[in-house]
Formats: structure tokens, C-alpha cells, sequence
């Protein structure tokens, strides 16, 4: 067993103290050790998007990042997206379009396009489907996941749908 | 109280209500096999083959037993009811006594013969990725490092990779009693076929090619895939050594069906197991199966007297869960210079893997009985030969033996209209069964409850503005672009099925229970993983009780709360699982109208379920609340005579036959000239799923199914090495569409409802995959007909066309 490492990470804007072994994956952190377990695991080469969060602002996949190297990042899940009991735009979205069957790519997915919005507030089709390349969806041919993101963007641009 | 203003409750069905399940998931809230942890859970971790073929001689699992943290390791000839079973095993004790028989050979849901299939191999591996040991371990890390630290020797044997060469016994035999690695060595199906004695005439068959005045012929393969669920396999097994009962979580389409199985395998009656299948993200048939680590978590659990976890690695899920697909066909044509078809041949070679599983055998039967796709198809002959290699055993993947189906007659329904200079349209319509000759049976059996074809044929050609479309195509090649129009029609086989047709039987099961408070509690047999039923039968049963539906629950997936139940696989959930549903609702609300007649002194067959209230027709403001009628049942004083108390009933549904729907597409696809790499332009898909709960997830359900199969057309292959090594093992090397490889869906229906069920629903979830695939490979044909090119085998891969493209031949 390897030493143990102290960390300092914020997760959802709670700051947590850490000691976690050097290769222990940031994903398995926060579902193993913070219980957050809306972050989902699809993959083992960094393809599928599934564990995909926010590290200092950016969409980032946590399969990808040892949780060592988050020291003083702050990170935002799944669970850290609502405000005051209200669901975010994104994944109000999702919810009026069907942007989910299964549910197992949409939190990561939901990231990502709130990483996207972020970027570019008014995106084309052609963007968002790019901007959600490196997540998979098994279920829903992605088409209500770019009227999701369609959704979500006009509300956050203040547009009425 | 009977007088107050209610709110009026719109009609749900047929109403795109959004999804009640989705709150959960969009906020990270849902529970999947993964996210249970329990008191005391151990890691599992399989040791798995890395060649395709071997004997074991050695495995040395000494150093991995004592690593901290490992609390035992198991091999096959441990846990196996083999010779060697009865020695101690384990680093911590001897866990020989607790094992008792060991596990039997897994059964299979076929009653095809089938050789011994054991969860972890005791001697002889198959397959890459076959579990030769298991570790029990503290930590899921601790479990993976102790899996790398077991060494195991193999006798590599010769690998069985080529399934026609393999059916000649070479280069080996994989299993002791089938000779040339036939699992099954000749079934024939269709015209001159007894089905009872298997005595074959060819007369008529014969009599149809010697009449022909085309006859089309090409070999066909239609290629391994994976299923690739998002969220792979796992499970959590929990003994409970005090009340012997055990419970066990997994991500499978059919609790109910691995209790079964779960009990038979361990030796336990029913009555001591619990199958729960959780948040369960996405199956697509791979998740029917109940496979080895089901059953090895379940002893471990039992012996170790711990709970324990297994989660499936991606790479694992390449090797381990079942594969789709892989069946070639030569297939013949007979035809007149019209185009009308005499007589369709099918010799078809299913590559099945490794073993037989759940219901491996039984899938490509499902390409014969669909041989007949939508056309009147006066003679047809269908041969099929499964065999076995050295690969990932296959079984139901989205469609299961219908897509083959399509694909091989919609290919080749191309090819007639080419051959004949017809337009492809054209040719499909002149052979449609007319749909006065509804219910129509098929030359290889299946009685097609109801159609019409041409309708939808229309409607597809007016939704893609066909002539416009061949017109910009013409306009596109005249600028030098290699620009291609597909057309193809199916026909499902859906609604599975009546109990002949399944060794699981083929009924549903459901219950409905109004609570005392007026709030409904429904169970269904089936089990959705991302099908949306918890929404689409909470309609259903908002229109029949009158009652927000937002005062009804569904539950499904656990056999502890659903008393029955057989699953969800061959888009049966809504024919058969929706009609027990509607049956079981119906009962109650029979019965909730005789406690309210008694309640108002009327007649109970002039009350009217509406608003949340119970009234005699006409008189809205003089009934009685829902909730107040349901607490009558629950203290019926006096009680009604002839009448129990209370409001829960339960029904099986046993559909008389199969449903049948059908549709049709329509892409443009272009070819880069230069790279090879086709681009898939436009796509319209006009499906006929007969009559509909919610359009909004129907579409979803369409929208994922076009994926799958034009996934499997465009980019995806399982490919494996000479040596029968896996050569696309991950997401790097197994292309996986992404939303950056398609156009948006064009979509439209029509409705033809079945007569099979009383909701005339036929079902959706496979839909998608069948025309799609034919469609675009039909559409890449056409983009290289300049080049004389007749048929070009999936997936559409770069350097492929390319070759087509730069002279280089086929690949």
C-alpha cells in the first residue's frame, strides 16, 4: 500500500481534508469517499465522458485525473449544479426535451454542455454536437440532447422557448 | 366536499407528457448497481484469459492470497462441482465444506443441446476474456492488483476463428461431442418444410428458380458488435446466513428471471431470493443474460457469509458480456423481369462464440422467421448452421435475428431494382402483402397480425420529397460528388410473446392497488432501463382512475415487490406488460365503482372515473371524491355484500400471438472522394408502432434505435485476430457513434394498431435498427454505382471505400 497524500479539495463549494493514496482516481473519490455517486463510470480510456465534472470551471473527465492533482481545486458534480432547490437550466433542458433515456451518460453530458453554454451562449447545432463529441449516449441518438441544449441556452440568454 | 371546483384533468394517452423518472437522474439522485454500498462489502475481481484457446496447467494464486487486504481467491476447479473441489481454499480458511456440489454448468433457455458452460473455466478456455479465478477482496483497488499477481500457464490450442472453416473442423474442435463446431447443424425453415418431422420437399422452392427469369445472388455478412450498454454489467450479492435468503442487485432487464435462475444454479428454492435491478443504465438485450458473475457472487456471498460487489470494466465488458449479430447468408432471389419475387433462399452461418447462452441458439431462427419481410413471397427456403469459435459467445442484441433479416432481403431488394433498372421503391411496392390479406402468415410461419405497407411507403417518400431527393442527388454527382440515395422497409416481430414462444413464458404480470388515500401503487413485470414506463403506464392509468397523475406510482425491477413478472426484452413492455397493467387497473376500478355505487345508491354502471371524482353520468357535482371512495373500501361500513374490502388486484396477460410492426427509411449519404469517409446527410424514418401512449418517448425510442443501426452500418465492429485475440477491445478501437456522426432524424408515423392486445400497441424499442442499416449501406452502394460496385460488406469503414473508390478492390 502506497502513503497516503494529504489534499485540500473543494467539492460543490463544501472544502474537504483529505489523505488519499497518489493513484486514487478523482472520479473514485468523489463517489467512493464524498458518497457523490451522480458521477458515473463508462469507461477505462478517457472515451466516453460518463464521469465528466467541472474542475476550476472547465469540464474535465474524472477517470482522467488522479484525485492528488486536484489538491486546491474546486469541483462541481452533478450534484452541485441546482441553486436553491432549482434545477439548472441545462438540466431543466434535458427534463422538457427528453434528453435522457437510461441516464447513465447524463450527468456527465449534462456537464459538459453547461461547460459548453459557458463558452458560447448561443451555439449552433453543428457546435453542440461537437461540444458533446466526447460524451457518449447509447439511448438517445443525441437528438434531444441538442434540443436540450437548445432549451438551455435560450433560457440562459433569457429567451422564452 | 362533493361540490367543490375541481381542476379538469386532460386525456394522457397519446399526450407527450415529460418523463416522471427523470428528476432523479438529471440530479445525480438515482441508485445503480454501483452506487450500493453495504456493511462489510467485498470487491470481486476476475482473473480473466488472455488466449483464445488454451488448457490450464498451472495457476498460481499464492502471491495474490497474501496481499493485505485479499480475503480469498477462487479458481474454476474450486468453486466447480469438479474433482479438486473439495480441497481448502482461500488465504483465510477452508471454504470447501460451504461450497458443498460446487456450481453446476450454467443452463441455457434454449432446448437446443448445448456443451458444459462453467462461471469460471475449470480446465479449458474458449475465449479471450473467459474467468479462469475470482478475487474476494477488501477494496476494489486491492481486488485489481490482486488479479494482476496470479500467474496462469496455458497449453495455447489452436484458435477457431473463421466460422466456415470452422465448420469443417478447423482448425480444431472446441468442444468434445460437436463434430465441426456445429452447435447446430442443419435447421431448415419455409415452403416445403415440415416443421414437425424437419421432412424437406424442394419442389416448390425448385420450381420457383427454374422459373425465375433473374436470380440474384450474393453473400452477405452482417457483422459482430457489441452491445455497449453505457453503464456496464454489475452486481451485489447479500446472504443472509440468520434466514438463509439471499439478495441480489443487477443491472439486468429481468429480475424475475435471474431469481429464478439465481436459486436453481445455488440449489435454493425461489422463495429464498430477492432480484432487485436498481437504476439499471441501458441493456439493449445484453443485460437478458444471466452470466457467470452472477452466479459467482452470489456462492461468494454465501461462503464468505459477506456481501460482495462486482463492477464491469468497459475493456472486461468488450471480452465478457455477449456480442450481437455475426450471421453471414448467401442469399438467392428468384424473380420475374417485373420484379415480382418466386422464391427467396436464405443458407445462413451463425458465428455464435464460445458457448451458448440464455438464449443464443434461438436468435438466428428469428432471421428465418423474418425471412419474408414485408413482401408476399410465394416460396421460401431458409437453412441455418450455428457454430462455434474461439470468440465472446453472442445473443439478443437490439432487434435480435430481425435486423439480419431486413438487412439481408433489403439488400438484396436493391440489388433487383438495379439489376432491373427499377426504381427501388418501385420494386419493394409492386411485392408488398396488400393489407386485405392481413393476418397473413408467412412461407416460414410467422402470422403477421396487421400492416399496411404502402401507406407507410408514402408517407416516407413524401416526408424525404423522394423525386426532389433523387433530383438533388443527380444535381450533386453532377458536380463530381459521390452522393447516394438508400431506401428500406421492415417488419418486427414484437410484443414477445405467447408462452410457446418462450422457455420463460410469455406473459406479463401486473398489479394495482388504490391506497387508502386514493394515491395508486401499480407493479409491473416489466423492467425499464430508460424505456420510460414509469411514465407512459402512469398515463394509462391516469385516464382509466380520472386521477392526477402525479398521485400514481409505478414500481418494477425488484421481485420482492413485484410478485411476477418476466421482463423487458423484444419491445414487449407496452403489448404485453401495458395490457396486464390495463387488465389488473381494470379489475380495481370495476371494483372501486361497486363500493362507490353502494357509497352514492346508484348504478354502478352509470359512474363515470373523472377529475378526481366518481359520479353518476351528467351529475358531476353530485359525486363522490376518489380519495373518499377509496376509504370507504378500506372501512366499508357496512360492507357492500359480495364485496371484499379493499382495492388491489393483480392480472397475467398472455398475448394470442406476436405484433408485427413495420416501417420505413430513407437517408443521403455522401462519400469524400479523396479520404474515402462517408457522411451520413440526411435521414428520415416514417415507423408504424401502431397506436401510441407518448409520441415524445416513441421518438426517443426511434432516435436511439436509428443510432444503433447506423451505428453498426457506418462505424462499429467487433474485430478479432487471426489468433482470435480481440482486436477492438475499448472505446480507442471500437468506434462508438458520436453526436458529430449524425444528421438530424426526420421522423413521421403512421398508425395500424394490432388486434393482438386490447391497447392496440405493437411496441418500438427495436424499430430503429432495421430499416437504418439496410438504408445505408443501400444509400453507400448508390453513391459508388459509377464504380460497378454490386454490394460492399458493413461497416462503412474509410479505407474500404476507398479502395472501391482508387481501384484497389475490395477490402
Amino acid at each position: 500500500m502506497s502513503d497516503l497524500v494529504p489534499i485540500s479539495i473543494t467539492v460543490n463549494g463544501r472544502r474537504y481534508e483529505l489523505e488519499v493514496e497518489p493513484r486514487l482516481l478523482l472520479v473514485h473519490l468523489l463517489r467512493e469517499k464524498l458518497l457523490l455517486t451522480g458521477t458515473h463510470v463508462g469507461c477505462d480510456t478517457s472515451q466516453c465522458g460518463a464521469c465528466t465534472v467541472l474542475l476550476d470551471g472547465r469540464s474535465a473527465k474524472s477517470c482522467t485525473v488522479f484525485a492528488v492533482q486536484a489538491d486546491g481545486s474546486e469541483v462541481v458534480t452533478i450534484e452541485g449544479l441546482e441553486r436553491d432547490g432549482q434545477l439548472h437550466p441545462v438540466q431543466e433542458g434535458f427534463w422538457e426535451e427528453h434528453g435522457l433515456q437510461c441516464g447513465y451518460c447524463t450527468p456527465g453530458m449534462i456537464v459538459s454542455v453547461v461547460d459548453l453554454l459557458n463558452e458560447n451562449p448561443n451555439p449552433t447545432e453543428a457546435e453542440i454536437r461537437a461540444g458533446i463529441s466526447g460524451n457518449f449516449c447509447r439511448c438517445t441518438g443525441y437528438q434531444h440532447i441538442v434540443k436540450a441544449a437548445q432549451y438551455a441556452a435560450a433560457r440562459m440568454r433569457g429567451v422564452s422557448s | 366536499m362533493t361540490t367543490m371546483e375541481r381542476p379538469v384533468l386532460p386525456k394522457l394517452i397519446g399526450a407527450r407528457v415529460k418523463r416522471r423518472e427523470d428528476p432523479r437522474l438529471i440530479r445525480g439522485r438515482a441508485t445503480y448497481v454501483d452506487d450500493i454500498k453495504l456493511p462489510g462489502m467485498l470487491h470481486l475481481a476476475f482473473k480473466r484469459s488472455d488466449v483464445a484457446h488454451g488448457r490450464i496447467k498451472r495457476i498460481d494464486t499464492s502471491a495474490a492470497e497474501a496481499m493485505p487486504g485479499v480475503v480469498a481467491v477462487f479458481t474454476g476447479k474450486d468453486l466447480m462441482a469438479l474433482p479438486g473441489a473439495t480441497r481448502p481454499v482461500g488465504a483465510r480458511g477452508t471454504y470447501a465444506a460451504k461450497i458443498g456440489a460446487g456450481l453446476p454448468p450454467m443452463p441455457i433457455g434454449t432446448p437446443f443441446p448445448s456443451p458444459d458452460h462453467y462461471a469460471i473455466a475449470p480446465e479449458v478456455v474458449r475465449y479471450v476474456g473467459e474467468p479462469v479465478a475470482v478475487v474476494a477482496a477488501e477494496d476494489r483497488y486491492v481486488a485489481r492488483d490482486a488479479v494482476d499477481a496470479i500467474v496462469v500457464e496455458y497449453e495455447e490450442l489452436p484458435a477457431v476463428v473463421d466460422p466456415e472453416l470452422a465448420m469443417q473442423g478447423q482448425p480444431t474442435v472446441i468442444h468434445e461431442g460437436f463434430p465441426n463446431n456445429l452447435a447446430l447443424p442443419y435447421v431448415p425453415m419455409g415452403t416445403g418444410v415440415d416443421p414437425a418431422t424437419g421432412q424437406v420437399d424442394n419442389s416448390a422452392i425448385d420450381r420457383a428458380f427454374a422459373e425465375a427469369e433473374v436470380v440474384i445472388s450474393q453473400r452477405m455478412v452482417n457483422h459482430r458488435v457489441a452491445p455497449n450498454a453505457m453503464e456496464p454489467r454489475g452486481v451485489v450479492a447479500h446472504w443472509d446466513a440468520g434466514k438463509e435468503f439471499l439478495t441480489i442487485w443487477s443491472a439486468t432487464q429481468n429480475p424475475h428471471i435471474l431469481k429464478s435462475m439465481v436459486a436453481a444454479v445455488l440449489g435454493l428454492g425461489e422463495h429464498q431470493v430477492r432480484a432487485i435491478a436498481p437504476e439499471v443504465g441501458g441493456g439493449f438485450g445484453c443485460k437478458i443474460n444471466i452470466y457467470g458473475e452472477e452466479y459467482v457472487a452470489a456462492a461468494l456471498s454465501r461462503i464468505l457469509e459477506r456481501p460482495v460487489k462486482w463492477i464491469e470494466d468497459r475493456s472486461e465488458a468488450f471480452m465478457a458480456t455477449i456480442h450481437g449479430r455475426d450471421l453471414i447468408c448467401y442469399l438467392d432471389i428468384a424473380a420475374r423481369r417485373d420484379g415480382r419475387i418466386l422464391g427467396v433462399k436464405m443458407k445462413l452461418i451463425a458465428d455464435i462464440g464460445a458457448y451458448n447462452m440464455l438464449l443464443t441458439a434461438a436468435i438466428p431462427t428469428l432471421t428465418m422467421l423474418m425471412a419474408s419481410g414485408t413482401y408476399d413471397i410465394p416460396a421460401i427456403r431458409c437453412e441455418l448452421t450455428e457454430v462455434f469459435t474461439n470468440k465472446t459467445p453472442t445473443d439478443a442484441y437490439r432487434g435480435a435475428g430481425r435486423p439480419e433479416a431486413t438487412y439481408f432481403l433489403e439488400r438484396g431488394m436493391d440489388m433487383l431494382a438495379r439489376e432491373l433498372g427499377l426504381d427501388p421503391a418501385e420494386v419493394r411496392r409492386r411485392n408488398f402483402i396488400p393489407k386485405e390479406k392481413f393476418p397473413y402468415t408467412t412461407q416460414t410461419g410467422a402470422v403477421y397480425d396487421s400492416g399496411d405497407y404502402e401507406k407507410a411507403l408514402d408517407r416516407v417518400l413524401q416526408l424525404a420529397k423522394w423525386d426532389e431527393l433523387i433530383a438533388e442527388r443527380d444535381r450533386l454527382r453532377a458536380e463530381g460528388r459521390l452522393v447516394g440515395v438508400g431506401l428500406a422497409f421492415y417488419v418486427e416481430v414484437c410484443g414477445l410473446g405467447p408462452s410457446s414462444s418462450l422457455p420463460t413464458g410469455g406473459w406479463e404480470h401486473a398489479s394495482v392497488t388504490v391506497e387508502r388515500d386514493g394515491r395508486i401503487r401499480a407493479t409491473t413485470g416489466a423492467s425499464p432501463h430508460g424505456q420510460g414506463n414509469e411514465t407512459t403506464f402512469a398515463q394509462m392509468l391516469a385516464d382509466l382512475f380520472g386521477v392526477p397523475i402525479e398521485h400514481i406510482t409505478i414500481e418494477h425491477g425488484d421481485t420482492g415487490v413485484v410478485r411476477q413478472g418476466i421482463g423487458t426484452f423484444g419491445s414487449r413492455s407496452q403489448a404485453v406488460g401495458g395490457t396486464a397493467l390495463m387488465m389488473a387497473g381494470e379489475k380495481v376500478r370495476k371494483k372501486m365503482a361497486k363500493f362507490a355505487a353502494a357509497l352514492m345508491d346508484a348504478n354502478e354502471e352509470d359512474l363515470v372515473f373523472e377529475n378526481g371524482m366518481i359520479y353518476v353520468k351528467g351529475s358531476p357535482s353530485t359525486g363522490k371524491s376518489f380519495a373518499e371512495v377509496a376509504r370507504y373500501a378500506y372501512v366499508p361500513v357496512p360492507l357492500p355484500p359480495g364485496l371484499e374490502p379493499g382495492l388491489s388486484e393483480e392480472a397475467f396477460f398472455e398475448p394470442p400471438n406476436n405484433t408485427y410492426p413495420f416501417g420505413a427509411h430513407i437517408c443521403m449519404l455522401e462519400i469524400d472522394r479523396e479520404t474515402g469517409e462517408p457522411r451520413l446527410l440526411k435521414f428520415f424514418a416514417v415507423d408504424d408502432c401502431g397506436n401510441v401512449i407518448n409520441p415524445l418517448i416513441v421518438e426517443g425510442q426511434v432516435h436511439g434505435g436509428l443510432a444503433q443501426g447506423i451505428g453498426q452500418a457506418m462505424f462499429e465492429e467487433v474485430v478479432y485476430g487471426p489468433d482470435g485475440q480481440l482486436l477492438t477491445g475499448s472505446f480507442m478501437d471500437y468506434a462508438l457513434p458520436r453526436a458529430t456522426d449524425f444528421p438530424w432524424f426526420e421522423l413521421d408515423r403512421t398508425v395500424t394498431p394490432t388486434p393482438v392486445n386490447p391497447l392496440g400497441a405493437k411496441g418500438v424499442g427495436e424499430a430503429g435498427t432495421l430499416g437504418s442499416t439496410p438504408a445505408v449501406v443501400n444509400a453507400a452502394v448508390d453513391a459508388l454505382s459509377e464504380f460497378g460496385v454490386k454490394h460492399i460488406d458493413m461497416p462503412l469503414r474509410p479505407e474500404k471505400l476507398w479502395r472501391i473508390i482508387h481501384g484497389r478492390g475490395q477490402a
